[in-house]
């Protein structure tokens, strides 16, 4: 099956680009593999059938996210010099609560077995109109909730930006 | 031998990429003549008759020319820049339907590489990678005024992003498809989108010339204030790949404005005259150019006509002027599809 050799292939291509994101030493090159691995799990969603999810996951994340994080970061001009420098103790910490964190995951998912897939009737469900219809009937609270978290998001940064409130 | 899809396909993508070429090439050739138009001057002459080498001659140059590196640059991401702009403009082609289908011993091709059924978000998508190409680039050099021609093209594309994805929501609620075929379609017979949808379009209109860095909203290389701007420390051909995708983005614009607002290939009356397929198919061909070409022209008369905004000014625009004009367009055409639908709540 080509679906299950992409499947890995993607699989390692999003791994290994995440693992370069934290591995970089320059904060600009772990923006750009952070880009890489969204395109890799948009290669996921394509898989899965989701084409709409892919391309909005390019657009909002690899396009535009990712953008605003280039952009402060060049702003910021971070380089050896200024990079703050955390004690020894505290990344001691860091290592041993992710790796607790690490062992967690890996004992709840050893005994995983194969999840079937529920809505195997409907192959379409992730393209736009099916998509859409079940946004907006089956989702809708969530959905306009999703919203209304944005708006005050919205308002709170225009609040923020403010140089004086009158 | 038969045509088989896959091979027609193929060919198809090569000539889309380079007919692609092409038009960017004359495009050059074309903005100087039009300039040259324009301020009553008579533009390049020399090589070949009217200068119509003038695009080779420029190209050899730009090859000739010494390349440099600066040693303060970050290498691999200097020579990304250039390359990710160039990628980025070359990917939206394959959306584009440049006309009906062919029929070639009975079988149908169609005349558009792909025809997805996300083709909106697709050209989105990619328009909104191509940020990156200049973003490295300006970042890469290692030079204060690349660096803030890169962050004043990023900022500029993003706001006028916004504007464009709700100025083709419009067009998408009209239309209900996002495929740029079915839309391309629709238009048939002379009901082009521009009059369902005036204000959309200028808007539209207005983000792409912001989105394909032209005058005036080419503050990235803004002269006066940044020397080059993000292409200041590119030699060679790597500062025409710059310039050359500039020119390719200003063609798939026009294209893409043509499909979305002026009917695409269709063609008013042909069709009472002309009842071959083939024959329409390549006649739509020649007006979806001739559309494209009105539109390259138009990007050269403008930039020739309005003169660069300042960077405040710029900004008002985007966030002020045309964000809050594009949702009342969507409110606007959301009240007009269901109009009969308040009424009726209305008027019991």
């Amino acid at each position: 099956m080509i679906t299950t050799y992409l499947f890995y292939f993607l699989s390692f291509l999003a791994i290994m680009f995440g693992l370069m994101v934290v591995l970089s030493k320059n904060p600009i090159h772990s923006v750009l593999y952070l880009v890489l691995t969204f395109f890799a799990i948009a290669g996921h969603y394509v898989l899965l059938n989701a084409q709409f999810l892919a391309a909005v996951h390019i657009i909002v994340y690899a396009g535009a996210i990712m953008v605003l994080f280039l952009f402060v970061i060049m702003l910021l001009n971070l380089n050896k010099e200024t990079e703050p420098h955390k004690s020894l103790w505290l990344k001691a910490s860091a290592a041993v609560a992710s790796g607790s964190l690490l062992i967690v995951f890996v004992g709840a998912l050893k005994n995983a077995t194969n999840i079937p897939a529920t809505n195997v009737a409907n192959p379409n469900v992730g393209l736009i109109e099916n998509l859409g219809k079940v946004l907006f009937s089956d989702f809708l609270l969530p959905f306009e909730v999703a919203s209304i978290l944005l708006l005050g998001a919205m308002v709170g940064a225009v609040m923020l930006g403010k140089k004086s409130i009158k | 031998m038969v045509l088989t899809p896959i091979i027609f396909k193929i060919i198809l993508v090569l000539c889309v990429f380079g007919i692609t070429l092409l038009v960017a090439t004359y495009s050059t050739y074309a903005e100087r003549k039009i300039a040259a138009f324009l301020q009553d001057r008579i533009g390049p002459d020399r090589a070949g008759p009217f200068g119509i080498l003038q695009p080779l001659a420029d190209a050899v140059k730009m090859f000739m020319k010494e390349e440099m590196i600066p040693t303060v640059s970050n290498k691999w991401l200097f020579i990304l820049g250039p390359a990710l702009a160039l990628l980025t403009a070359c990917m939206t082609g394959v959306v584009i339907p440049w006309g009906k289908s062919l029929i070639i011993g009975g079988h149908e091709y169609s005349l558009q590489i792909t025809d997805l059924n996300i083709g909106i978000l697709y050209l989105f998508g990619v328009v909104s990678l191509g940020v990156y190409g200049i973003m490295i680039g300006g970042w890469a050099s290692n030079n204060k005024y690349s660096l803030l021609g890169g962050i004043r093209a990023s900022s500029q594309m993003i706001s006028y992003e916004v504007a464009m994805g709700l100025s083709i929501i419009a067009l998408v609620m009209t239309t209900g498809t996002l495929s740029l075929k079915d839309i391309a379609a629709a238009q048939h017979g002379g009901h082009w989108n521009f009059f369902i949808q005036p204000l959309g379009c200028l808007i539209f209109i207005i983000c792409a010339f912001a989105e394909t860095n032209r005058a005036p909203f080419d503050l990235a290389e803004c002269e006066t204030e940044l020397i080059g701007g993000y292409h200041t420390e590119y030699s060679s051909m790597k500062l025409g790949f710059f310039l050359f995708a500039e020119y390719i983005n200003m063609f798939i614009s026009s294209a893409v404005i043509a499909t979305f607002y002026f009917g695409g290939y269709n063609m008013p009356f042909v069709g009472r005259f002309v009842h071959d397929p083939n024959w329409l198919a390549v006649l739509g061909i020649v007006f979806m150019f001739a559309k494209i070409s009105f539109g390259i022209f138009f990007f050269m008369w403008v930039r020739w006509t309005i003169p660069r905004f300042r960077y405040d000014q710029l900004m008002n625009l985007g966030w002020k002027v045309l964000i809050p004009l594009s949702i009342l367009n969507i409110v606007v055409t959301g009240v007009f599809m269901m109009r009969h639908e308040i009424m009726a709540y209305f008027v019991k």
